[in-house]
């Protein structure tokens, strides 16, 4: 979903590059909560790994492809804000090493596919979380269905971009509807690579995965108490 | 599994899909190459500034071969953000002094 050049105005670039610049000053912040140093090298790893499978376009049909956008899967491996971090140091080496999006566009492609995909996916991540068993096999699952929503979300993050300073004066609704129904179905791909690599994840290193945190304790404090049952 | 063998399979796995799975990547128009097709707004596109760089387009330049080539931009691209980001979050994480322990 990389946005070239030429897309949006001048002004509606600025603005989204101000925007990113505070999103990823803000997450340098964030991530130091999430980061130590058994962890640290977690982060690069995820960042490689969202870099090379944003790399495997699969079709989606009618001679249209899809890639991973990776927000939600970065999140839930690493934590939100290092996920922000991870997406947008791919985003930038991608865009002034493989001029795969355009360089006025950084911001407004760190804005979609870092800071609202990740807020979209986590959200929805912790939410799940909320409602699902406090369980490690819970967490592959509710990283599908967030990442499967991070996707539509973005698209119509993009709409509302174009409808501010699109460069091209086009009917919205159509363009809503287009990029909507063209990213529900790339989502069902981000889903499906997101469940699968946090699912393998999960099952040999639990305690490596930020979003499965949460079961770990809850798993620790249950053992806790039996041995207190038993002295 | 041991920590360290974890991390470099993950990074292996990086390294294949980036360097030889994406030689087998659809290289139909994405989502968004579609839509702007479709609604009229792909020719208000811009090249790339840096659309003649030595690996533009997720290919080494200086390498003739499509494959070796592709593969090479790929594997590069991993090494790249690994390295970046890995000294990102050496810089931003908690120090043990500070974390107080565990």
């Amino acid at each position: 979903m990389h946005v070239p050049d030429g897309f949006l105005d001048a002004t509606t670039s600025v603005a989204t590059a101000g925007v990113a610049a505070a999103g990823v000053a803000v997450a340098l912040r964030g991530a130091r909560r999430e980061l130590d140093e058994r962890t640290a090298p977690m982060a690069g790893l995820v960042a490689a790994f969202v870099f090379a499978a944003q790399m495997l376009n699969f079709p989606v049909g009618a001679g249209t492809s899809g890639h991973l956008l990776g927000g939600t899967l970065a999140a839930v491996l690493v934590g939100p804000w290092t996920g922000v971090l991870c997406v947008s140091v791919v985003l930038i080496v991608q865009a002034l090493l493989f001029a795969d999006g355009g360089i006025t566009a950084l911001g407004t492609n760190i804005t979609l596919m870092s800071l609202v995909a990740v807020a979209a996916g986590w959200l929805v991540f912790r939410g799940l979380q909320q409602v699902l068993p406090k369980t490690t096999a819970s967490v592959a699952p509710a990283a599908a269905v967030g990442a499967f929503v991070s996707v539509p979300v973005t698209a119509a993050a993009f709409t509302a971009l174009y409808a501010v300073g699109g460069a091209a004066p086009i009917p919205l609704d159509g363009l809503l509807t287009a990029m909507l129904s063209w990213h529900a179905l790339i989502g069902l791909g981000e889903a499906a690579i997101t469940g699968l690599t946090v699912a393998s994840i999960v099952a040999v290193r639990p305690d490596l995965v930020y979003g499965a945190r949460r079961a770990l304790e809850s798993r620790r404090l249950e053992i806790r108490t039996t041995e207190l049952e038993e002295a | 599994m041991n920590r360290r063998y974890f991390f470099v399979a993950f990074a292996v796995v990086a390294l294949l899909l980036a360097g030889v799975v994406s030689l087998f990547a659809s290289g139909s128009p994405d989502g968004l190459e579609r839509v702007a097709e479709d609604q009229g707004i792909a020719n208000t596109a811009q090249d790339h500034a840096l659309a003649d760089g030595p690996m533009a387009d997720y290919g080494v330049a200086a390498v003739d071969n499509g494959l070796l080539s592709g593969g090479l931009a790929g594997v590069v691209g991993v090494l790249v953000v690994l390295a970046l980001t890995t000294g990102v979050a050496y810089l931003v994480r908690r120090r043990r002094v500070d974390s107080g322990g565990s």
